[in-house]
């Protein structure tokens, strides 16, 4: 981490000062303090972790470095995708060390206990890579704000063409976790509503290293889609078994939750051809190559889509403290719901009521071998879901909307 | 319910097979770990690291030096096996007449600091390796599709466990070896250079999780993690077969392995979870395990 001693020391005496005026207008502790809470070292690093922060960094630089006049300060944390490591980080950050938003949030284990605390505490949840949608239903808060996307969307953007062109039987390998049961549940409902049907699940254990067993149960269910409800090397391992014992000969194989460094990761013969949803793509435009071409110099790999979401919320985050000449939560809340976001990555955006960003969402399609120029050329772009259609209506689960 | 009775024969068939084929990847993986306990009374913990090592040289050495799969299925063991022997004679040669805990500790450090270097370089993502083009395909079993690929890694663990057994249990050499570890003083009164046959039964038990890795590596994500998903089965494999017993660590890992295959069928979720009820089970029933001898 970045030590910059005389501004630290000012930042603790500034917070030592202000606590009582914590909740005042102007910035809380003479400084804006963006937490990064991700998992840095684990299974999920690469889909967020240190690039995250990287994002983070970048965005603040764009911004100048200081809002109202006050600096920006950063702070990152390793949650080890566990809940109580992640609770316990986000309680002294909040607690003993000002920090005003936490952004980042993988795992929706961990950002389900997060939030609890941010709401407690009512400062920003900023959450970037998490794919559960109870952040903005039934575990919603008046200080979430979730980017990205959510499984709600991958399963409007992925289930529902496939259900529309006549595939009907439905099996889902489904990891067997929060995550993997709520995305499970949304695509199971979206197959339904267009007539199709589930004829079987097999819920795999997280870390499961042998998919083998389940890919053969799929086979003998009859499906026409077998639909991979998991994500990371769950995902790369049960696709590879799914291809090894002939099942994508027969059958269409979906990949629900697909992040950029994973699709690098499969060889091309196993992943060619197979269609996802993302919420975004570095190749879409020249704006998202310039992004995505400054973040790859400073970090190595092109940007998974939740680092470019975690940039593009931080940005809009900073506006918003801007143009309410406070860093306070909920008048922050409300001019990030008012504005809409545009940039490189939020494209005919809104921050909606319940704290869901509803924005454009991308069908693409991996490329085989021999369409790629680069290691970085996977996908291509098939179709542009407007935001609306990918995220739904609002639902009436939300406790804070419905009571407004 | 009612299909309970009525499962078609096929499908169960063929979960009996895939259990079969993890079974025999679990034995080859256990086999090295006992092994290493049974001989040296070394709690291996970097056994999980050191497969995920062989994997990632597999990878390495495809990827760098354009070395195939069939070069590295012999040379790449080596090198873990060298590996292992220098973590042998360097790290847990001074600690060797300490408490067991000891070289639990190390070596479970060493393997978090192999999977911490390869999540550094290699990010945690994983990598590819494909199936060798003369092992692609596969038969039409009149229940199942069997890859060819499965068929290889059944026939090369089987191969490898047998000649493992049979040489510690009726050659010469392994004669010496069980003596050697059983009473390294009177042995070495005899003649033998009984440290030389501690770090090379060391080289060897890891060499096997290399060989492991390398079988793995077309099939399975090449990713840091590999191990450490795989390690705590191995070590519970090795548990219920009875610690250190050659034969029970390879009966032990084809048994579970098939067990594994049959939840995954009926209890999915459970899949993780099954071995470990045996382990308990087992270790209240008879605490040296199935073919462990009681002192």
């Amino acid at each position: 981490m970045k030590s910059i001693k005389p501004q630290m020391l000012a930042s603790a005496i500034g917070a030592a000062i202000s606590i009582s005026a914590a909740n005042a207008a102007g910035i809380s502790g003479d400084t804006v303090k963006i937490g990064v809470l991700a998992d840095m070292g684990g299974v999920y690093a690469d889909i967020c972790g240190a690039g995250c922060v990287t994002a983070v960094e970048m965005a603040v630089e764009d911004f100048g470095g200081s809002v109202l006049g006050k600096p920006i300060e950063i702070v990152s944390a390793d949650d080890q995708n566990k809940a109580d490591v992640g609770a316990a980080i986000a309680r002294k950050w909040l607690d003993t060390e000002d920090v005003d938003a936490i952004t980042g949030l993988v795992a929706s284990s961990v950002t389900g206990a997060v939030t609890e605390i941010t709401k407690e505490k009512g400062k920003l949840a900023l959450i970037s890579t998490s794919a559960s949608h109870a952040f903005t239903t039934k575990a919603c808060s008046p200080y979430n704000a979730h980017w990205t996307y959510n499984v709600v969307a991958l399963a409007n953007g992925t289930v529902k063409p496939m259900v529309q062109s006549g595939k009907k039987k439905w099996f889902f390998i489904t990891a067997d976790y929060a995550f993997g049961h709520a995305l499970e549940g949304v695509a199971s409902k979206v197959v339904a509503e267009n007539g199709g049907e589930v004829v079987g699940t097999a819920r795999a254990p997280l870390g499961t290293t042998d998919f083998s067993s389940f890919v053969l149960q799929a086979q003998s269910s009859g499906a026409d889609v077998v639909a991979l409800a998991n994500a990371g090397s769950d995902f790369v391992n049960s696709l590879q078994s799914a291809v090894e014992f002939g099942l994508t000969e027969t059958t269409d194989v979906a990949g629900l939750l697909v992040f950029t460094p994973n699709a690098q990761a499969l060889d091309p013969e196993v992943a060619g051809g197979m269609r996802l949803t993302t919420g975004f793509y570095w190749d879409l435009d020249d704006q998202t190559r310039a992004w995505s071409k400054r973040f790859k110099e400073r970090h190595g790999s092109i940007p998974a889509m939740g680092q470019a979401g975690a940039y593009s919320m931080t940005t809009h985050y900073l506006n918003a403290i801007k143009e309410a000449g406070t860093d306070e939560a909920e008048a922050v809340m409300a001019v990030m719901k008012q504005n809409k976001p545009n940039d490189f990555f939020a494209r005919n955006a809104y921050l909606r009521a319940d704290g869901r960003m509803v924005h454009d969402m991308y069908q693409v399609r991996i490329k085989n071998g021999s369409e790629r120029s680069n290691p970085d050329d996977i996908f291509e772009v098939e179709k542009v879901i407007p935001g609306e259609e990918a995220f739904g209506p609002m639902l009436d689960q939300c406790n804070f909307v419905a009571s407004k | 319910m009612a299909s309970l009775l009525d499962i078609n024969l096929f499908g169960l068939f063929g979960q009996l097979l895939v259990g079969l084929i993890n079974g025999s990847f679990y034995a080859l993986l256990s086999l090295g770990l006992a092994i290493i306990f049974g001989l040296l009374k070394i709690i291996n913990f970097a056994h999980g690291a050191l497969y995920m090592l062989g994997a990632f040289l597999a990878w390495m050495a495809l990827q760098y030096f354009g070395i195939n799969y069939w070069v590295a299925i012999i040379v790449v063991p080596i090198i873990v096996a060298a590996i292992g022997i220098l973590i042998e004679r360097i790290l847990l040669r001074p600690i060797s007449n300490e408490d067991h805990l000891y070289s639990l500790l190390l070596t479970f450090g060493v393997g978090l600091i192999f999977q911490g270097v390869f999540t550094h370089i290699f990010g945690s993502s994983g990598l590819s390796y494909k199936i060798p083009p003369e092992l692609k395909g596969g038969f039409k079993l009149p229940f199942m599709y069997l890859p060819t690929y499965r068929g290889w890694i059944i026939f090369v663990s089987l191969l490898v466990c047998g000649l493992t057994w049979y040489m510690i249990e009726k050659t010469k050499l392994g004669a010496y070896l069980r003596a050697g570890t059983e009473d390294p003083k009177l042995m070495q009164a005899f003649g033998i250079n009984v440290p030389l046959i501690v770090t090379l039964t060391f080289g060897f038990g890891v060499g096997l999780a290399g060989l492991a890795g390398v079988l793995a590596a077309p099939i399975y994500s090449v990713s840091p993690y590999m191990g450490s998903n795989l390690l705590i089965v191995v070590f519970a494999i090795v548990v219920i077969g009875g610690m250190g017993s050659i034969g029970g660590a390879i009966i032990t890992g084809l048994i579970m392995g098939i067990l594994e295959g049959l939840t995954k069928y009926f209890y999915p979720e459970a899949s993780t979870t099954i071995i470990f009820v045996v382990m308990v089970i087992v270790l209240l029933i008879k605490p040296a395990g199935l073919f462990g001898k009681e002192n």
